[in-house]
C-alpha cells in the first residue's frame, strides 16, 4: 500500500504541531538513552517505577496463574480419586517399612543436636517469610527475572533468597507493595556460592542465560567435575542460607562445567521466600 | 487561537481512533504478564512488532511522540534495562521516517523487510545492552528474530482488521 508521508498540509498550526512532536521525540529519545545508561550502571535505579506498575499488573498475572493451575489440576484430581484406594494400601505398607528408618533418623537427629551443641552452633530460626507463587517472567528478554505475587505487605525485602520445594530459585531484587521481582539463578548476572556435597569442594554457580548453570571451581586447576555431582549453597557471602540444593552437573569436566538447576521455576510450584542469611559471627571469626 | 470548526474541516479523531492503536501496542507489551516462567527468551517482542505494524501500514494512527510513551509502558514489564524500549522505539520511528523520505511508496514486501530488519536490530541491540557477552543466549536471540520476522504478516493483518473495525469506521 502507498505510504502517506507525514505532511500535515498547508495548515500552519498542524505543521507546528507536527514539528513539536518531532522535537519531543528526539528530546525524549536522548533522555531515554540517559535512563538506559543509568539503569545499566545501577540496575535497581528505576525499580520503584517497575514495582509501582507491578502493583497493578501482578494481580492480573496472579489471576491468570491461578486459572492455569486450576485447569491443570483437574485431570490430576480425577486420577487421584480413582487411584486413592490402591495408594492407600501402598502407603500402609510403606508406613510399616519406614517405621524402622524413622527410629534410626530420630537417633541421628538427637546425636546431631548434641554434636551441634558441642560445637556451639546456634540454630537459626528458619521460618520462611512467605510462601507465594511466581506468576510471570521476562519471557521476551535475555535476562531471567520472575515476578512473585507477594511483596512488602507480606514482609518480603530486597536480597531475600527464594526457593522451591526442590531447591534454590533465585533472590529478590526489587520489592513493591504486593509484588517482588526475583532474579532467577539462571540469569546471566546471577552468582551463587556453592559447594559440592560429598567433599565440600567450593565453587561458583553462575547463570548462563540458556536455562543452565555454569559451575566454576574456586581453586582453578584442581577440580574435576563428574556428571551427577550435586551442588548446595555454601552460605558464603551471606545472602543464601547454606545447604539449599542448587544444581546437578550434567557433564564431566575440569574446573568449569554445566549444570541443571534442581528447582524448576514455574507457576505451579510454591516459591518460598526465606530470610537473608547472616553468617554466625562466632564461626566467621574462628580461625580454621 | 481556537477557530470554530468549519463545515469542510475533517472531523476530529474519535477516542477509539486514538485508543485502539495505542491499546493494541500496550496489549502486545503486556503479553509478558502471562503466567509463564521462561528459562530462555521465548516470546517475540509483541509490543514492538505491533508498533511497527501501525507505523508502517497506518502512518497517521499513532502520533509522532507515541513511541516514547508506549516504550515506557513496555519498559515497566519487559525486564530489559529501563529506557531501552523508549530509546529503541523512538529511534525506529525516526529511521522509518528517513526511509519514507526516500521511498515514494512502500508495498507490503518492503514493509516486511523494514519491520524484519528493525526487529532483528532491536533484539540484537537488546542482547548486547542487557546481557553480558559471556552469556549463552545467542542461539535463542536468533530464534527469537526468526519468529518475530515470521510474525510480522500476522500482526499486519491484525492491524488492518483493527483499523477497519475500530479506527477508520
Amino acid at each position: 500500500m502507498a505510504s502517506r508521508p507525514r505532511r500535515p498540509g498547508f495548515s500552519r498550526r498542524a505543521q507546528y504541531g507536527q514539528f513539536a512532536g518531532y522535537v519531543v521525540l528526539v528530546a525524549g529519545g536522548l533522555v531515554a538513552a540517559l535512563l538506559l545508561m543509568l539503569s545499566r550502571l545501577d540496575p535497581t535505579t528505576f525499580g520503584a517505577f517497575r514495582s509501582a506498575a507491578g502493583t497493578v499488573t501482578t494481580p492480573i498475572s496472579s489471576g491468570l496463574g491461578w486459572a492455569t493451575r486450576t485447569i491443570a489440576s483437574i485431570p490430576q484430581g480425577v486420577g487421584d480419586y480413582f487411584g486413592v484406594m490402591q495408594r492407600n494400601a501402598a502407603l500402609r505398607r510403606q508406613i510399616d517399612e519406614n517405621r524402622a528408618q524413622v527410629q534410626r533418623a530420630r537417633a541421628l537427629l538427637y546425636e546431631n543436636r548434641r554434636l551441634k551443641r558441642l560445637l556451639g552452633v546456634r540454630e537459626r530460626a528458619d521460618s520462611p517469610v512467605v510462601t507465594a507463587h511466581l506468576v510471570s517472567s521476562s519471557a521476551s528478554s535475555t535476562r531471567r527475572y520472575a515476578v512473585l505475587d507477594a511483596g512488602r505487605l507480606s514482609g518480603v525485602a530486597v536480597g531475600q533468597p527464594v526457593r522451591g520445594p526442590e531447591g534454590l530459585i533465585g533472590r529478590v531484587v526489587e520489592v513493591g507493595i504486593n509484588n517482588a521481582r526475583v532474579q532467577l539463578i539462571t540469569d546471566p548476572e546471577s552468582v551463587v556460592p556453592v559447594r559440592r556435597v560429598p567433599d565440600g569442594l567450593p565453587a561458583i554457580a553462575a547463570g548462563r542465560g540458556d536455562g543452565l548453570i555454569e559451575i566454576r571451581a574456586v581453586n582453578a586447576g584442581s577440580a574435576v567435575f563428574h556428571p551427577g555431582d550435586t551442588f548446595f549453597t555454601s552460605g558464603i557471602g551471606g545472602i543464601f542460607s547454606p545447604n539449599v540444593p542448587v544444581a546437578r552437573a550434567i557433564r564431566g569436566a575440569r574446573d568449569v562445567t554445566q549444570a541443571q538447576t534442581l528447582a524448576h521455576a514455574d507457576t505451579f510450584d510454591f516459591a518460598i521466600v526465606e530470610r537473608s542469611f547472616v553468617a554466625p559471627e562466632t564461626l566467621a571469626e574462628r580461625p580454621r | 487561537m481556537a477557530r470554530p470548526r468549519g463545515p469542510f474541516d475533517p472531523p476530529p479523531p474519535s477516542f477509539l481512533a486514538m485508543a485502539v492503536p495505542a491499546g493494541s501496542v500496550i496489549f502486545g507489551s503486556m503479553l509478558t504478564l502471562l503466567p509463564i516462567i521462561a528459562g530462555v527468551p521465548l516470546l517475540p517482542p509483541f509490543g514492538f512488532i505491533m508498533l511497527l505494524g501501525w507505523r508502517l501500514a497506518r502512518t497517521e494512527a499513532l502520533p509522532v511522540w507515541s513511541p516514547l510513551a508506549l516504550g515506557l509502558a513496555d519498559d515497566l514489564v519487559s525486564g530489559q534495562p529501563f529506557g531501552f524500549a523508549m530509546l529503541c522505539w523512538a529511534v525506529a520511528f525516526v529511521m522509518i521516517d528517513l526511509v519514507d523520505q526516500r521511498l515514494v511508496a512502500r508495498d507490503f514486501w518492503q514493509d516486511w523487510l523494514i519491520a524484519g530488519g528493525a526487529t532483528a536490530i532491536y533484539l540484537l541491540f537488546g542482547r548486547l545492552v542487557a546481557t553480558p557477552l559471556s552469556a549463552y543466549v545467542d542461539m535463542f536471540v536468533v530464534a527469537q528474530i526468526a519468529v518475530s520476522v515470521m510474525l510480522y504478516p500476522v500482526v499486519a493483518q491484525l492491524v488492518g482488521w483493527l483499523d477497519q473495525r475500530w479506527v477508520s469506521a
